[in-house]
């Protein structure tokens, strides 16, 4: 049986061979209790071959694909609904119903998946690793190394810092006359000069990270634009949690004319299809949350932000002026603008006035624009992640 | 996996007897074996069939195949191929009341395999022999090969579904009975017409002279060759051409791929053929699902009611009959539709009601009182399983009755802005409209073929012929960098797409709040298509209107 890797291994052979690749990364979601499902992450392809279309453009708008029923009623009669977006209670169900073991246990199997899908990224992807791996703020562990020298006694004898140490000595002792010519034998040795290793207690510091994950899912945000985003940010928060060696804390927030956090990345990916949009409001959100839960200090925080490039704000205002209080303590803001592709060759809002607003020349190192088409495929999002991130 | 145990064998057999009492058709010899989940994740991707060729793809649904029975487990109570012997999989020796209705099932799924003439094609095959020289012969390019072997079926793959299946099996199926063309065919139907093109007078004129030879026993073909002495050559030549119906985009490629020509490419034939033979083995099934699982399920209950082995057991039979057989509130159960349908067809041939007599009845009490008495729909039956496919078997035998009797209705599904939610409503219980709804959900690849004038210099011109449906978009691109390797030259295709207006732009902006469109009321207009050609050159793909 083919493991994953040489499945990837194959898939990344392709490219060479002048062929698009074909794996990508899919999700199965287990629903478990308590809201606290299971991802289950998984290869899949598809084989394309020419076939219908299931679309019907004779199709009225805002009406679904029909099907088979039985049972009583006559024509024109409704036989049961289903909300389009998942109910509102459910959240406040959400903090209090469940037990805390239950709770983390769920938590656990997705960041387990996900730190596997960040280290296939970053070695079968190719995605770089953090370079900067930013200020180091907390005290992990100590470590036990040979680093510290000491004179006359210690475990390992350093054999070129003793040497130095005795050519200086003799230096001093003027018994070097020409240093082009050194005669060794004549070496004067002090039991002080030799140098050795000695054992010593080393603070190590491991750099942690916060992300705030921020994604439109207004009106506009239909289909495979959302699908794109997500799948996006699924990668991106799998790959720090592979940097970072899962010391990653992340939040969620969903936009549309208002900002709303929710709690776990289950619900920031489902949820769908609300009303206008207003960008700043995510980033005031992120503001305000980090302002009043004083983060800066104690992380280094990312911003990603997924769009299709709409705001109701088409100056962006607002929204440069949240951005730029954000730039006082963020390590990186990545917007990823999905277009539709009906949009065409124009510009999105969104982009036009961050474009102009010039914040991403004068601030080019914390924050990174990617534009792409909602058509996007895996190795374009992947690409995309490198360019958020560079 | 391994054999079923000696005692679930034994009730096997005791199954097919009775089965055979009914009227079932099949070999005496079966395979039933016992798998695990694990065997089953990893067979289902090949088909079930355990020797089919290794292949990447197989491998991802594998592992995906994992990770959704670690969310989803199921287990699936049978799987039946199509070989001879038929092999059937269990997932595990059943408790015997249970063992008797899934043999019965699979009796049904034997029986119709064995006797549905759409299955004509399969019935010379050891496809698990076949499959392993297969196998064998594709693991041997491997080791010379390499990866590219893995190229040549991915691509082989891409058309894989454009089997000439039809035609084949017309060949299969008139292949006994068809009659060798006579001097007298030839003349007439293709020399006179398509040769000389004579006028129809003329035309006229050698039937009449034909007729009076009849009558004088002269020889009606003396004139003939005195007046075209070519006739005999030609008529020899014509009869020499081996019958060979066009070939399908595969066969195509097989034959007249420039690329596939040359010497050390030649290999990739053997490829393209077993991943064109495997397809069309399994045309047939997919073609037949409703019917062959309605078949089953028929089978399944009628045998095990009657079953004496199992009495104390029926309340237990119930309550697995109906999780298999049900019909949903909203959705479609082939099993449940297939068995339904069996059921009504028996009953209206039972009272006699396939006749013109029933059909001029007017009135819905004489209609429901109507029974000739003549009791042949046990007859009727397996003349259906012989001679039908699912579009065959929904498109005749759907009707008013069986859309009232059993309550069903085309569902439709609409999205209510005020609630945010979408409702669920009867939209018809027109046994018109169901059934329409149904055949739209059947297997129905788009018909593509070599368009001959099109192919010169070096280009592969395929045709796509329109019924209203475009291809699918994204999928074009990939498929046709296939073809383009396989062909070893450019490959143009012809196909429809909608023209698409500043209109459907704000109609698809508009789909997310549906009252806006709603309020300007009028249906929305109806869709124009345009013909495009796509290009397909060193990897590069356009395309152009035409």
């Amino acid at each position: 049986m083919i493991t994953l890797d040489e499945l990837l291994e194959r898939d990344r052979r392709r490219e060479e061979d002048g062929f698009k690749r074909k794996i990508r990364i899919g999700k199965i979601v287990k629903p478990g209790s308590g809201g606290k499902e299971k991802i289950i992450i998984v290869p899949t392809t598809v084989e394309e071959k020419f076939v219908h279309d299931d679309i019907h453009p004779d199709q009225e708008p805002g009406e679904g694909e029909p099907t088979g029923g039985t049972g009583e009623g006559e024509e024109g009669d409704i036989i049961g609904e289903q909300p389009v977006r998942p109910e509102e209670g459910e959240e406040g169900e959400e903090g209090a119903g469940e037990g805390p073991g239950e709770g983390e246990g769920g938590d656990h199997e997705l960041e387990s998946n996900a730190y596997e899908l960040g280290k296939v990224l970053s070695e079968d992807f190719q995605l770089p690793n953090l370079q900067d791996k930013g200020k180091k703020r907390t005290l992990a562990r100590y470590v036990y190394d040979l680093t510290d020298k000491n004179k006359g006694v210690g475990q390992v004898l350093d054999k070129k810092s003793t040497l130095k140490q005795i050519v200086e000595t003799n230096i001093t002792l003027g018994n070097i006359p020409d240093v082009n010519d050194i005669d060794t034998t004549k070496f004067i040795i002090s039991p002080q000069d030799l140098i050795y290793r000695i054992l010593s207690r080393e603070k190590d510091y491991e750099s942690q990270a916060l992300i705030f994950f921020l994604r439109d899912y207004s009106g506009s945000m239909g289909g495979k634009v959302t699908q794109t985003v997500v799948s996006q940010h699924v990668m991106l928060y799998s790959w720090l949690l592979y940097q970072y060696d899962k010391q990653v804390e992340t939040r969620f927030i969903l936009h549309d004319t208002e900002a709303k956090e929710v709690p776990d990345f289950y619900k920031y990916y489902s949820y769908k299809v609300a009303g206008g949009t207003k960008v700043f409001t995510a980033f005031k959100m992120v503001n305000d949350i980090v302002e009043r839960e004083n983060l800066a200090r104690d992380y280094n925080i990312y911003v990603f932000h997924g769009t299709d490039g709409d705001d109701w704000d088409k100056e962006g205002k607002q929204t440069i002026e949240e951005i730029e209080k954000m730039f006082n303590y963020v390590a990186r803001i990545g917007i990823s603008i999905v277009e539709h592709s009906y949009v065409g060759s124009k510009q999105t809002e969104v982009e036009k006035y961050l474009k102009s607003s010039g914040v991403l020349n004068n601030h080019s190192n914390l924050i990174k624009l990617d534009v792409m088409n909602e058509d996007a495929d895996d190795s374009r999002i992947i690409q995309g992640i490198k360019k958020l991130i560079s | 996996m391994e054999l079923v145990s000696q005692h679930a064998k034994g009730i096997m057999e005791e199954c097919k007897l009775r089965a055979r009492d009914q009227g079932l058709k099949f070999d005496n010899e079966t395979l039933e074996y016992i798998v695990t989940n694990r065997d089953m994740i990893e067979l289902s991707p090949k088909i079930m069939i355990p020797t089919l060729y290794d292949y990447w793809v197989h491998d991802v649904k594998v592992l995906s195949g994992k990770g959704m029975y670690e969310a989803y487990p199921s287990n699936p109570y049978e799987t039946v191929i199509n070989t001879r012997p038929a092999i059937s999989f269990y997932n595990d020796n059943n408790p015997d009341w249970l063992n008797v209705m899934i043999f019965y099932h699979v009796l049904g799924h034997i029986d119709f395999f064995q006797n549905n003439l759409f299955y004509k094609n399969t019935w010379d095959i050891d496809l698990t022999g076949q499959a392993l020289s297969d196998k064998r012969l594709i693991s041997q390019l491997r080791s010379e090969k390499g990866r590219w072997v893995d190229y040549a079926i991915e691509f082989s793959r891409g058309l894989d579904n454009l089997v000439g299946y039809q035609k084949e099996l017309n060949q299969h199926i008139t292949r006994d009975t068809r009659q060798p063309l006579t001097r007298m065919d030839y003349y007439f139907d293709i020399f006179l017409q398509k040769i000389k093109n004579v006028p129809l007078h003329e035309y006229l004129k050698e039937i009449t002279r034909y007729n009076a030879t009849i009558k004088t026993n002269e020889d009606f073909f003396d004139q003939v060759t005195g007046k075209y002495p070519e006739f005999e050559e030609l008529y020899k030549k014509e009869l020499s051409i081996k019958v060979k119906s066009d070939l399908d985009v595969m066969e195509y490629i097989i034959r007249f791929s420039p690329f596939l020509r040359e010497d050390e490419n030649n290999w990739i034939k053997s490829v393209i053929q077993i991943v064109r033979n495997t397809s069309s083995y399994f045309q047939p099934q997919i073609r037949t699902k409703i019917m062959n699982e309605g078949w089953a399920s028929y089978w399944h209950e009628y045998l095990f009611m009657r079953d004496d082995r199992i009495c104390g057991h029926e309340a237990d039979f119930a309550k697995v009959n109906a999780g298999v057989t049900s019909m949903p509130k909203v959705g479609l159960n082939p099993y449940a539709l297939g068995m339904r349908l069996v059921q009504h067809i028996k009953d209206m041939e039972d009272k006699g009601c396939y006749s013109l007599e029933y059909m001029f009845l007017k009135d819905e009490v004489g209609k429901k009182k109507y029974n000739t008495g003549q009791n042949s729909g046990d007859d009727f039956i397996l003349k259906v399983r012989e001679n039908y496919n699912d579009f065959t078997f929904i498109n005749r035998f759907i009707d008013q009755e069986f859309v009232t009797r059993h309550d069903l209705f085309v569902a439709g599904k609409r999205f209510n802005g005020a609630r945010m939610s979408w409702e669920y409503y009867i939209k018809s219980k027109k046994a018109e409209d169901y059934k329409q709804m149904v055949i739209d959900t059947l297997y129905h690849p788009p018909e593509i073929f070599i368009d001959k004038t099109g192919t010169k210099d070096g280009i592969l011109y395929l045709n796509h012929k329109f019924e209203n449906k475009p291809l699918k978009l994204d999928f074009i691109e990939n498929t046709m960098v296939g073809i383009e390797y396989l062909w070893g030259g450019p490959v143009y295709l012809e196909t429809s797409e909608p023209v698409i207006s500043n209109q459907t732009a704000t109609n698809y902006a508009n789909f997310w709040d549906p009252s806006s469109s709603r309020t300007k009321g009028g249906k929305p207009e109806p869709v124009k298509w345009k013909r495009m050609l796509y290009v397909m050159e060193n990897r590069k793909l356009h395309k152009r209107e035409l």
